[in-house]
Order: structure tokens, then C-alpha cells, then sequence
């Protein structure tokens, strides 16, 4: 919880933050950078028998075993593919390490605390709980997502609290 | 001054320094005791007794003194080793290791335990000697609270008998001269470390002072010089200033030493003036009894310079790191095999070479966690004595193996069931005296504790000449307890009844062994470790009990199995053999279940393409290898696809980055870098279990088509 606040008030009190944009379908996302560790590609994922779809798999990074998400089949696109353009972004969460599959990676973004709206109230799929707000950019919006809450919510089933 | 940072290494030396107590009474001849033996546990006593002065732990410190003053007698020869004195003396030694525990926990000892233990030393003194022990009167009967030991001692020796009969022999003399050590305007620091050097170079009788002058008064067999050079490492020469105590006039001495922070050794010093009592024979027997004191010592500081302490935590991350460094060098491997061998000469050479500087590497990583099992066995030689005793039978440990090496954290779990076996084998296995000698056996039983590698494993084995298991016996008790069992029974299946909970034989329950807990413990708790047990026993002539275990937890000898297109690691120590199913052998029962008969036993079939999802993968069970496996006691039939071959692999953890996954216990990395999962069998036979139900429920309610989601994923649109 204090979590989520000190990132929504860090949103609106600091000075510039930059984001890694990426982009799921025509949609684009931005997290915090400082969340994140590194960008590879979508490779060699074991996949786990009985975890929820989004869930691809545990894959080797570097000798550590990381699980692999897909934030498309989370968020519910209807188009998921695997190609050249598709890559994990390993992002480090709490004390965890994990992988989330995107369709690209397309910029880092600085962000002005002017530029960054709050969340509107809706989301069925994506809870405006996981956003930290929306960016304007001219004519583009790039929706801020609180990586850290989203990976550790039950919903992820990531953490062990969650387990059936 | 804040001494808790240096607690935490004197528990520990004081562990080990108890532990080497105990062994060396254990080992007393009592007809003609060895004096290094007897010179070792004086010394072990008289080193606890300094930390605990140091540290301020009047108890303990109190005790060892009188501990060490009766030990100063027996390596002299003064006192005579009795069976019944060593117990007394074992029994100190249990004391200081409760006192030392209260401690630990931050609390103080046991006051009335202290009391009695004090008692008792001094009756010893008293019976063998006829005299007390110098230094009671501080310590003895009226030393209710010896957390705050009465000034009274120091001020004004008591004339009471103990003080005043006082022995010929304090530590004193035996320790050679009384010298002060006076440290002017020395700060704290370093004056903690300074009394620790003293300390290292005799025994402390006393300190006190102020910041201007303080003075230590040291019992040593060092000179003058020798003090004063270890001091100026700490300090300047001019600061340190070392005079002779008056030894021969009690209270010149007491005066040389100020406000002292030990009053009963005051009162000890004051009062025990061997060379006015009896200066003859404290000075025959002070100087040989001080020689091989002084050698052992030098030799065990030679011996500290050859090991370190290190966190287990570290030694782990290196294990980790050359773990990671073996996956690395394989993964290269793989792509140097694939190049060609006369053109790349000179890499594939170096490839071959990195192979075996890591594999060596490796090796020697893992030895740093690898101890003794001398570090379990050591503490066997009591526990049968007492219990022996207990129980009155003869009985003769022998350990073998004592120096096979096992992995640290395996040692400490292995202590627990280990000590429950030996105990089971004493109270059942072995018979009384009169039993034996009945049964034409020798009067004294004989317990083997043995260690040996065997491949990957340590064959840990508790061999007793008792009785053996009672077949009719164990069946008829399982037939009480409810179990199904048949008199068709292999020996075998029937010695493993003795695993199951609540399960004992003994005719009644002492508090020794056979209350029924235990042994479904001893063998959760190996199979928890990766082991198994195994029982070989024979009427009249003894059982076996042997514990298989892994030499470490962090490399796993596993069996690589194919389902559909992906790989599982099966671990080796489950397998049992593989074979291709036939039609006959297979039997459905109620719902979905099936059930292989394999040599006349039916085993449960666990489909691993069913339990986890996996597409593609052989269904007809006649076209699939079953693999036979054993979980958790039980054995199981596997279907799956192909046997790939066995290798090593480094478990990795699932949980650090994820969570439990049902059936699957850890995961590792193959040599293509790609990560595999470990199969958890017992694990893997609850999962089908489940989905076999989700199954039947669906068929039930929903004959919709139930669409698995990996279609789903798969589909592009």
C-alpha cells in the first residue's frame, strides 16, 4: 500500500521521472526504469504445468530461474505472437526477479510531473490500482504501469501467498 | 564497553572446548590415565574459565574454577579417577553447557543446578582429599545468588573450613608466577584486548583500575619480557608497566591488587599461600604439571593460523557462483563440439582444459561444506554410556568411518534421527547381560555406528549384536494397530512396519524408546533429506539400520525422462528400474484409475503427460516406458515418453523467484542453458489424483468441450 502511494505521490510531487515505453499491440506502456534490470529476447522458456495462461514459464537467467509473463495474455489481446520484435523486459520487483513479454521496446520517455494525469476509474482487465496514471505525450498516451504492485498481486499468482 | 560481538566466538570455542572435555573423559583410562589426556581437559576447563571471567559470567566462571581447582588435582595425580568421579566430571561438564546455554539466551544459569554442582565438586575434594576447595567459600552454599557474588570474600578471607583448609595447589602456582600488569592510560579498546593477551599468556586473578592505571594480576609461566613484547604490538612500551606480585606474602599480593573484579579469587589468592603452606610440594608440583600445559597451548596456536571461520552464507554464494560457472563452461562445450576439431584445435584444447579446472574447482568448493562424520559420531561415546548405565547393560560403541565427509547441513540433520536409532538399538536391540549370556553371546554388547561413500551416497550404518527384530511380533502389533499386513510379508516389508506412526513393540514404554513416535519421524526426516532407510535384521544375532543420503543437497544425481517435447529430472535415489508396460499388466480400477503389476504388485499408474498438461506427449500406456519410482514410501509407475540418461545437475530453488509448483520440487539447468524441472513424485501422484477428479466432475456437470488453455496460447490470429 505504501508502496502504491509513495509511486503516486512520487508521481505528482517529484521532478521528471523517465519510463521505458513498450508496447503491447497498438497500445503503449511505460514502468518506471529504475524497475527495471534488463531487455532480452523471448527464448528457451520451460514452461510450468498448471499456472495461470499469462504465465509462460521459468526461463535461465544467468544460472537464476525467472518466471516469464505475458502481459498481452494478462491484459487480455487478442493477438499474441512470438517473433523477432518480441522481447522480455526483466524487471526486478521487491526482491524478486521477473520477466514480462511485450511486443517491443520502443523508447525511454522523461516525464514531467505536468505531463503524468491520473487514472481514471475503470478497468475491468487492468485495475487502476496497477496504474500509477497516464502520460500525455502530444498526441500520444502511454498508461503507467506500477509494475511492482501488478507483479506482486494475488491475481499474478506469483507470489506464494496466492497459491491454491 | 560492549563485549557482545566477541560473545558469540566464546560460545562457540566454549562448545567446541566442552566437546573435547567430554571426548577426553570418555577416553580416560581410569587404572592409568593418560596425562596429556587429563593435562586437555584442565586446560579446557581453565580456557572457559578465562572467557567467562572476561565476559563477566560469574556463574560459569565460578564453576569451572572449582571444576579446574579438582581437575588440577587429578592430572597431578593427587586425586584418584574413579568411574564415578569421571561421572561427576561429565556431569560438570553438562552443567557448564547449560550455564553456558542460559548465557546465550541472555539470561542467567540456573542458580540451585549451580549450587548443587558446587556441592558436589567440593564433596569430592572433601572425600578423596580431605580438603575443601580454595575459592568455595565465594562460591559454595552461600552463594545463593552468585549472579552477585558477595564483596565479604574479598574484603576478609572467611574463616570458614573450606577457605581455611585450602589445598597445597591452586592454580596459581601451577601456572608459575604472579606478576601485575599495570596499564597506564590505556583507552578501552585497547585495554579489552590487551586483557585478552594476558589471558592468551596465563590466567587472570584479578583486575581493576581506572583509565589513568589499571592493573591486571596474571598467574603465568611467561617473564616479564615476553609480556611486555606482546603488549607493545597493542600499545607503547612506556604504558605497560609489569612487576613481580609478592606471591609469598598473601597480603602484600592481595594489596598489589586493587579494586578486583573477582572477588573469590581474591579471596583464593589472599588466602592460598602454597608456598607457606606447603612451598615444597607446590613447587615439585607446579613445575611438571606446568611444562606440558605450556607445550599443547603453543601447539593449538599454530593450529589456528590453518583454518577460518567462515558464514555458511558465503561458502553457499561460492557454491552458487562455480555452480554457474559449470553451466557456462557446458554450454560452451555444446557449441565447441559442434566446430570443427582440426580447424579449432586450440579452443577445443582449451575447452577439454576449463572442463576439468571447473569440474576440480568444483569439487574442492563443494569439500569447504563437506565435515567429518566424526562431528555426529563424537557424540554418540556419552549418550550409550548413560544409557547403558540406564539401563544396566554392557555395552561397547564403535564408530568406523569416522572421517568420511558429509555435507554440513546434512551432518546437523542427521544428529536427531541418528540418536533416536541408537537409543532404539540399546533399549530393543541389545539384551541384558544375563540374556546374552543366556543366549551364548558375550556379556557386553557391541553398537557399531559406520560411515562410508558409496557412489554419491553415504551409507551411514547403526549395527547392533542384540536380539534382532521379533517378526511375529511386529505382525501381531500391526494387526493391533490396524494395519493390513499378511503373514506372506517378505522380511523386508515387515521390518518397514516399524516406520509406521505410533508404531512400537516395546513392552512397555520407558523413557528411554518405545513410546511410538519416533521412527515414522526418523525416516520423514531422512526422506526430507533425500535418504531412505533400510533395516536388515536377523533373529539373535542383530539388526542393521541403514540410512542412504545424498552427499550434499545442492547437486542432485538425476535421471533426465522425455514427455512430449519437454524434459523432467527425475532424481536418481527414486528410480527403480523402467520397462515398457504390457496390455495384460494393466488394470483399470473404479473411475480412472489404473494399476501396473509389476512382480505381483500393483502400483498406481501416474500418466506425467496427463498430471502436467503436457501436449503432444505418448498416451497409450503400452507405448510409453513406465519408469517405477518410490516417493514417500510408496512406489509409483510413471508413463513417460524416453529415458534421455543420467547426469549431475545443481537443484535450483523455484520459490526465489517464483512459488511452489504443484508436483514439481525444484528446477535446474541443463547444458543448453534451458531450465528443467524436477519432478516431485509423491507430489506428481496428488496432482493426477486431483485432475482425475477435475475430470470426472467435468464429464458430470459440463460435457461441453473443456478447451485446455495451452490451444489457446498457441493459436495466432
Amino acid at each position: 500500500m505504501s508502496e502504491m502511494n509513495a509511486a503516486s505521490a512520487a508521481a505528482v510531487d517529484a521532478d521528471s521521472r523517465e519510463f521505458l515505453v513498450f508496447s503491447l499491440g497498438d497500445e503503449e506502456y511505460a514502468i518506471d526504469i529504475l524497475k527495471v534490470q534488463e531487455i532480452r529476447g523471448y527464448e528457451n522458456v520451460t514452461r510450468i504445468a498448471n499456472a495461470p495462461d499469462f504465465i509462460k514459464g521459468v526461463t535461465n537467467l544467468r544460472g537464476v530461474i525467472v518466471p516469464i509473463v505475458d502481459l498481452r495474455i494478462k491484459f487480455h489481446f487478442d493477438s499474441v505472437e512470438y517473433g523477432g520484435q518480441t522481447v522480455v523486459i526483466v524487471v526486478n520487483v521487491g526482491e524478486r526477479v521477473v520477466g514480462i513479454v511485450v511486443d517491443g521496446v520502443s523508447d525511454v520517455m522523461t516525464l514531467t510531473p505536468e505531463q503524468i494525469k491520473p487514472a481514471p476509474e475503470f478497468g475491468v482487465t487492468l485495475s487502476s490500482d496497477f496504474l500509477s496514471g497516464l502520460g500525455s505525450l502530444e498526441d500520444r498516451m502511454l498508461v503507467l504501469v506500477d509494475i511492482e504492485r501488478l507483479l506482486t498481486s494475488d491475481e499474478m499468482a506469483l507470489v506464494e501467498n496466492v497459491s491454491e | 564497553m560492549d563485549f557482545s560481538d566477541f560473545y558469540e566466538t566464546f560460545f562457540e570455542e566454549a562448545e567446541e572446548l566442552l566437546a573435547d572435555m567430554e571426548r577426553h573423559l570418555l577416553e580416560l583410562d581410569l587404572e592409568s590415565p593418560d596425562p596429556e589426556q587429563l593435562n586437555a581437559i584442565f586446560r579446557a576447563a581453565h580456557s572457559i574459565k578465562g572467557g567467562a571471567g572476561t565476559f563477566g559470567f560469574d556463574v560459569l566462571q565460578q564453576t569451572t574454577h572449582l571444576f579446574e581447582n579438582l581437575l588440577d588435582h587429578t592430572r597431578r595425580g593427587e586425586l584418584a579417577l574413579r568411574r564415578d568421579i569421571v561421572d561427576t566430571f561429565l556431569e560438570t561438564k553438562d552443567m557448564l553447557n547449560d550455564q553456558l546455554d542460559a548465557y546465550r539466551q541472555g539470561g542467567e544459569p540456573d542458580p540451585e543446578a549451580f549450587e548443587r554442582i558446587c556441592k558436589v565438586l567440593q564433596q569430592i575434594a572433601l572425600d578423596e582429599m580431605g580438603q575443601g576447595l580454595e575459592g568455595a567459600g565465594g562460591a559454595a552454599p552461600e552463594a545463593t545468588a552468585p549472579q552477585a557474588p558477595a564483596e565479604a570474600p574479598a574484603a576478609e578471607p572467611r574463616p570458614e573450613p573450606p577457605v581455611e583448609s585450602v589445598p597445597p595447589a591452586a592454580p596459581a602456582p601451577a601456572e608459575g608466577a604472579n606478576l601485575v600488569v599495570a596499564l597506564l592510560k590505556v583507552g578501552d579498546k585497547d585495554r579489552e584486548l590487551l586483557i585478552e593477551e594476558l589471558g592468551h599468556l596465563g590466567e587472570i586473578k584479578g583486575q581493576g583500575g581506572d583509565a589513568e592505571r589499571y592493573e591486571v594480576s596474571l598467574a603465568t609461566e611467561s617473564d616479564r619480557d615476553e609480556i611486555e613484547a606482546v603488549m607493545c604490538f597493542i600499545v607503547e612500551a612506556e604504558q605497560v608497566e609489569v612487576r613481580e606480585a609478592s606471591a609469598p606474602q598473601p597480603s602484600a599480593s592481595a594489596e598489589a591488587e586493587p579494586p578486583i573484579a573477582a572477588p573469590s579469587e581474591t579471596a583464593s589468592a589472599k588466602t592460598t599461600p602454597p608456598a607457606v603452606v606447603a612451598p615444597a610440594k607446590a613447587a615439585d608440583s607446579a613445575k611438571p604439571a606446568a611444562k606440558p600445559a605450556a607445550k599443547p597451548k603453543a601447539a593449538a596456536k599454530g593450529g589456528e593460523t590453518t583454518s577460518i571461520r567462515v558464514p555458511v552464507n558465503k561458502v553457499d554464494q561460492i557454491i552458487n557462483l562455480v555452480g554457474e560457472l559449470i553451466i557456462t563452461q557446458s554450454m560452451l562445450d555444446q557449441t565447441v563440439s559442434e566446430l570443427d576439431n582440426v580447424s579449432n584445435g586450440a579452443l577445443v584444447n582449451g575447452m577439454s582444459l576449463l572442463q576439468r579446472n571447473a569440474r576440480d574447482l568444483q569439487e574442492s568448493v563443494m569439500s569447504i561444506r563437506m565435515v567429518p562424520m566424526d562431528y555426529v559420531f563424537s557424540r554418540f561415546p556419552r549418550l550409550v554410556r548413560d544409557l547403558a548405565k540406564k539401563l544396566d547393560k554392557d555395552v561397547e560403541l564403535v564408530t568406523e568411518g569416522e572421517s568420511t565427509e558429509l555435507d554440513k547441513s546434512l551432518t546437523e540433520r542427521i544428529i536427531d534421527p541418528l540418536t533416536h536409532l541408537v537409543r532404539n538399538s540399546l533399549d530393543h536391540g541389545i539384551e541384558s547381560p544375563e540374556a546374552r549370556e543366556a543366549a551364548g553371546k558375550p556379556r557386553t554388547g557391541r553398537l557399531t555406528l559406520s560411515a562410508q561413500h558409496q557412489g554419491g551416497n553415504i551409507l551411514i550404518e547403526v549395527i547392533d549384536d542384540g536380539a534382532g527384530l521379533n517378526r511375529d511380533k511386529l505382525l501381531a502389533k500391526a494387526r493391533e494397530n490396524g494395519l493390513s499386513v499378511s503373514d506372506a510379508m517378505s522380511d523386508d516389508e515387515v521390518w518397514q512396519l516399524i516406520f509406521a506412526p505410533g508404531f512400537s513393540t516395546a513392552q512397555e514404554v520407558s523413557d528411554v524408546s518405545g513410546r511410538g513416535v519416533g521412527m515414522d519421524v526418523v525416516k520423514r526426516n531422512i526422506q526430507e533429506m533425500g535418504g531412505h532407510v533400510e533395516i536388515l535384521s536377523r533373529p539373535g544375532q542383530g539388526t542393521t539400520t541403514r540410512i542412504v543420503l545424498p552427499l550434499t543437497l545442492a547437486i542432485l544425481d538425476g535421471m533426465s525422462i522425455k514427455v512430449g517435447g519437454e524434459v523432467f529430472i527425475l532424481p536418481l535415489s527414486a528410480v527403480l528400474e523402467s520397462l515398457q508396460p504390457r496390455q495384460e499388466d494393466l488394470y483399470a480400477m473404479a473411475g480412472d484409475d489404473v494399476v501396473l503389476k509389476v512382480r505381483d504388485e500393483y502400483l498406481p499408474v501416474v500418466a506425467v503427460h496427463q498430471a502436467l498438461d503436457v501436449a503432444g506427449a505418448c498416451t497409450e500406456p503400452t507405448q510409453c516406458i513406465a519408469v517405477i519410482v518410490q516417493g514417500e514410501g510408496r512406489r509409483y509407475a510413471l508413463l513417460v515418453d524416453d529415458l534421455l540418461g543420467q547426469q549431475q545437475v545443481v537443484v535450483k530453488n523455484l520459490e526465489t523467484n517464483y512459488r511452489k509448483v504443484p508436483g514439481v520440487s525444484a528446477a535446474t539447468i541443463l547444458g543448453d542453458g534451458s531450465v528443467a524441472l524436477i519432478l516431485d513424485i509423491a507430489g506428481l501422484h496428488r496432482l493426477n489424483q486431483s485432475k482425475q477428479q477435475v475430470g470426472y466432475e467435468q464429464r458430470r456437470h459440463a460435457p461441453t468441450h473443456h478447451l485446455p488453455q495451452t490451444e489457446k496460447e498457441v493459436e495466432p490470429s
